[in-house]
């Protein structure tokens, strides 16, 4: 859909800036963009499902970590459904790294940053790094020996790199605002930026995408007699 | 009181080569995300035949 159907309903350009911003946004991602109903055929593909899946990991960490906030460490370490629900936590969130480790090696090889898509691929790196640290931060937040065990060993850690004046693992109440607010909130705004720029610029077709496409139209050209 | 049971008190098993020391569940955990990696790749995605027809 070409920029000048979009606007063909605005037979005057825009005036206001709210006007100019939904007609930059019309332009850039239309929904036939936002919400495809078919994908390349080269998508069909095992690998291309692991960016689905760490969502969907995601959203069960989320969903888990909601009601653990809501219940308390008493409950999730004492009651039998808070254990359950405390490990569904851990579990999601062992599932969320394992996709999305799959999902940035297979990324990598297919040089997934081609096409314009550098933006793509540094918010997907961002997202990996703040998870790494809502992981440490909820290793942390376990209040049990484990925890103790983690805060203490990486405390000397984060004291020689010079972050721990303002980065302190033995800060259980700094710990908890920055596990359950702070970094959710980042990786929640830093997802839904990189999910919209694979909607701009579709999904990243294979490093042979191309000359596959040529072998068809070239035996297409002969009748499929090759 | 089964609270004490819930503490996990015990270490991880840890493999130690050289300079590289790794604990159990996490190298059951890489190994579980190679496999799948290894998997994802070389097992077929089951297509619906009949649309990539009607697309050609």
């Amino acid at each position: 859909m070409s920029a000048t159907a979009t606007r063909g309903d605005h037979a005057v350009p825009p005036e206001t800036w709210i006007g100019r911003l939904r007609g930059r946004m019309e332009e850039t991602l239309p929904y036939d963009k936002l919400l495809p109903e078919r994908q390349p055929s080269y998508v069909a593909s095992w690998i291309y499902v692991f960016g689905v899946l760490t969502l969907a990991a995601l959203a069960m960490i989320i969903a888990s970590g909601v009601v653990l906030s809501l219940q308390g460490p008493a409950w999730y370490h004492l009651s039998s459904t808070g254990l359950f629900v405390n490990s569904l936590h851990f579990w999601s969130v062992q599932l969320f790294f394992m996709f999305m480790t799959i999902h940035l090696i297979g990324k990598f090889w297919m040089a997934a940053w081609r096409g314009n898509r550098a933006k793509t691929w540094i918010s997907g790196v961002l997202c990996f790094l703040v998870a790494i640290g809502a992981g440490l931060t909820g290793y942390v937040l376990q209040t049990n020996f484990d925890s103790q065990w983690i805060a203490f060993e990486a405390k000397d850690g984060l004291n020689a790199v010079g972050v721990g004046a303002w980065f302190n693992v033995a800060d259980l109440g700094q710990m908890m605002l920055m596990h359950v607010f702070l970094l959710p909130a980042v990786i929640a705004v830093l997802v839904v930026i990189h999910v919209l720029l694979v909607r701009v610029h579709g999904v990243v077709p294979p490093l042979d995408a191309a000359r596959v496409d040529e072998i068809r139209a070239g035996s297409a050209s002969d009748g499929g007699a090759r | 009181m089964g609270f004490t049971t819930l503490i996990p008190t015990d270490a991880a098993t840890y493999l130690t080569w050289g300079w590289v020391s790794v604990s159990v569940p996490n190298l059951i955990a890489i190994l579980v995300t190679l496999a799948l990696l290894v998997l994802a790749v070389l097992l077929p995605f089951p297509t619906d035949r009949d649309h990539s027809e009607d697309d050609s």
